[in-house]
């Protein structure tokens, strides 16, 4: 049990937006309360955006319809995908973020130094600071991580009254999505958005819409964050090794010259001192 | 410079370092959200730009000048190479100092001692500054020591030196490319004009440049303000390698974007581009073009400008990278808050000050009357 790696499908076509992942994940995290405003950007949602205090949050968008209906209204939820080879635990200079086994990306705050590279690192834009406390720390989901020790499911998924959060072991997810797109008989986009995006994702969503129109970045690849900074890491023994091998000899090789030179000199100084003076 | 007396001058920086201590504690007691404009979709900003990135690759005349000097044997620039030392130990000192500001956790820096993550990028910087910064010290050391006479130290000091120097190259060459490697990290966020796999290769290459102006600059500048003769011989050589540096760097540069198909984004006329052009303009084509001319290399302001516009220009390239080239995919900006820049001034202010202060109380730069005196007696004799 403790290896299955899970992962839980996000079926956009069974959202309605009712927002309880959104309370259930305040109420098990016990996440404070913040004040919040409605915002309309590409779509609405209030709150505006992942934050200290909220680690998932509904997005609504408004997209053009047909005929019968003129507005077609689609619901996004956001939260930490939990790549599979994550970038902000490959960036993690004091470890303190891992991937586990069993999926969830974690994080340990008592190593945190709070460099933030994490956050840069994230292709998701999903790891948050507690930008208003002095001594700040990295949030995010957390999958749950703790309920799933305890046999149970992530709390937004028991929540979820629509079945539009499928948690499991990803490799049945990825059948089942892969199913349900068939079974929607051209419904569904043909695309497991987190199959593949970064090296694959724990979290996974299928979709009646273009993924492009739904917000989600498109553009990432399917290499995982380590496709450029592991090669320039790979590469740091044999470049340090190499310089230091460089160098040494350079200096052996000037000072190597400089005797022969100075010894030339003697030489030479001694010849005219005999020649010079009988 | 010329005509504000240079207590006037000393006055100014202690203010500024005064007004950064200020903003600084402000900073502590009430954390970097109410001291800074950063956010979740601006995790770093003025201080990793500047205080880091430039602070890095401008204290890159130590390890240059320490290669150049110890292990090619090039004895001309020795006048120069104690203070390219100290400017370099300064600069490290401050990347700290600035460093500490910049986390949420400073008292955790030293984590990074015993918490490995060998994958990460910035562990790799932060062994190379931890240990730079040490090897730095040790370099710089025997000027202090030979002050207070200890002669022993300075001995043992002096036996260890070409292994040192040689850990020191090594040691640079590895993070002043790894500072490039961290932004492999954001190949998401950072402009294809200066996104590249071989990053870490073209902050290497701009490094070795700018480290060879930066010991032209202060020279320059310091031979002004404490009255002293410049060192005409070593800093004309220095114009001269300067350009071949440039070029090697502007090559790589364009080789990789013409490679990549990508150097038409240069002329979009977009923030990006016009900010590339002025970078590579400005900071690498112009100076390599002026400094070609000897009249220019042997003129002390020429060069001194040509110095200045290559230091300027890599000023511009490491901000590009860390904040003009970056987006941000929800379409936020950044602008530092004015409290990141005192912070950041008065970082600088007080490493101007304790160089002025090893100045005067240590021999950095050759003494003239020394050179002087020989003089005389040799013409006594």
């Amino acid at each position: 049990m403790a290896t299955t790696k899970m992962g839980v499908l996000v079926d956009l076509g069974r959202c309605i937006g009712c927002r309880g992942c959104q309370v259930a994940c305040k109420n098990w995290n016990q996440l404070s309360a913040e004040k919040t405003t409605f915002f309309a950007g590409p779509a609405y949602q209030n709150p505006k955006d992942l934050s200290d205090r909220t680690f998932t949050y509904i997005q609504y968008f408004e997209l053009p319809g047909n005929a019968d209906k003129p507005v077609e209204l689609r619901m996004v939820k956001r939260q930490c995908l939990h790549c599979i080879e994550p970038a902000c635990a490959n960036a993690c200079i004091v470890g303190a973020l891992q991937k586990t086994e069993g999926g969830p990306v974690v994080y340990d705050e008592d190593k945190c130094m709070g460099c933030r590279y994490c956050m840069l690192a994230c292709p998701f834009s999903v790891p948050t600071y507690e930008w208003s406390r002095t001594l700040p720390l990295i949030r995010k989901c957390t999958f749950c991580v703790d309920r799933q020790e305890a046999g149970l499911k992530p709390s937004c998924v028991t929540t979820c009254p629509t079945g539009a959060l499928h948690y499991g072991p990803r490799d049945e997810l990825v059948k089942e999505a892969h199913r349900r797109i068939e079974a929607s008989g051209g419904k569904y986009v043909n695309h497991v958005y987190g199959e593949h995006e970064m090296g694959g994702t724990s979290w996974m969503y299928i979709s009646p819409v273009a993924f492009a129109a739904l917000g989600f970045r498109t553009d990432l690849g399917t290499e995982p964050a380590t496709k450029y900074t592991g090669p320039a890491m790979a590469a740091v023994p044999g470049v340090f090794a190499g310089v230091v091998v460089a160098m040494g000899g350079l200096w052996w090789w000037t000072k190597r010259r400089a005797e022969v030179a100075s010894a030339a000199d003697r030489k030479r100084g001694e010849g005219e001192k005999k020649g010079g003076k009988p | 410079m010329k005509g504000v007396p240079l207590w006037v001058a000393r006055i100014i920086l202690v203010l500024v370092a005064l007004l950064g201590i200020g903003v600084a504690i402000y900073r502590y007691r009430h954390g970097l959200g109410a001291a800074t404009n950063l956010g979740d979709n601006w995790p770093w900003g003025l201080w990793i730009a500047f205080d880091l990135l430039c602070g890095v690759a401008l204290a890159a005349g130590g390890f240059t000048i320490a290669a150049t000097v110890y292990i090619l044997g090039r004895e001309k620039y020795r006048p120069v190479a104690r203070a390219a030392i100290l400017t370099a130990f300064l600069g490290y000192v401050l990347v700290i100092v600035a460093l500490l500001v910049d986390l949420g956790q400073p008292h955790r820096i030293i984590h990074m001692i015993w918490m490995w993550n060998p994958h990460s990028v910035l562990f790799e910087v932060g062994w190379c500054v931890l240990l730079y910064t040490t090897v730095l010290a040790l370099e710089f050391a025997p000027v202090v020591l030979e002050k207070w006479k200890m002669d022993r130290l300075v001995a043992i000091l002096r036996t260890i030196q070409i292994p040192l120097v040689i850990a020191g190259i090594g040691l640079s060459t590895l993070h002043q490319s790894s500072l490039g490697s961290l932004f492999l990290a954001a190949g998401h966020r950072l402009h294809p004009l200066w996104f590249s796999p071989i990053l870490p290769v073209h902050f290497f290459l701009s490094a070795v440049s700018v480290g060879l102006a930066m010991v032209i600059f202060e020279s320059t500048l310091s031979s002004k303000i404490f009255g002293r003769s410049i060192e005409k011989e070593a800093l004309e050589g220095l114009a001269r390698a300067l350009p071949w540096a440039l070029g090697i760097y502007l090559l790589a540069k364009l080789i990789d974007l013409v490679g990549a198909g990508e150097l038409n984004l240069a002329f979009q006329g977009t923030t990006q581009a016009n900010m590339f052009l002025v970078e590579i303009l400005g900071g690498v084509i112009l100076p390599i073009l002026l400094l070609a001319a000897p009249s220019v290399r042997r003129s002390t302001g020429l060069r001194f400008l040509a110095a200045l516009l290559v230091v300027g220009g890599l000023i511009v390239n490491r901000f590009n990278v860390a904040l003009v080239g970056m987006t941000d995919p929800a379409g936020t900006t950044y602008f530092p808050r004015w409290t990141e820049f005192a912070i950041t001034a008065g970082i600088i202010a007080i490493g101007l000050l304790v160089f002025g202060f090893a100045v005067r109380h240590f021999k950095v730069f050759p003494e003239e009357h020394d050179a002087g005196g020989g003089a005389k007696s040799a013409a006594a004799a």
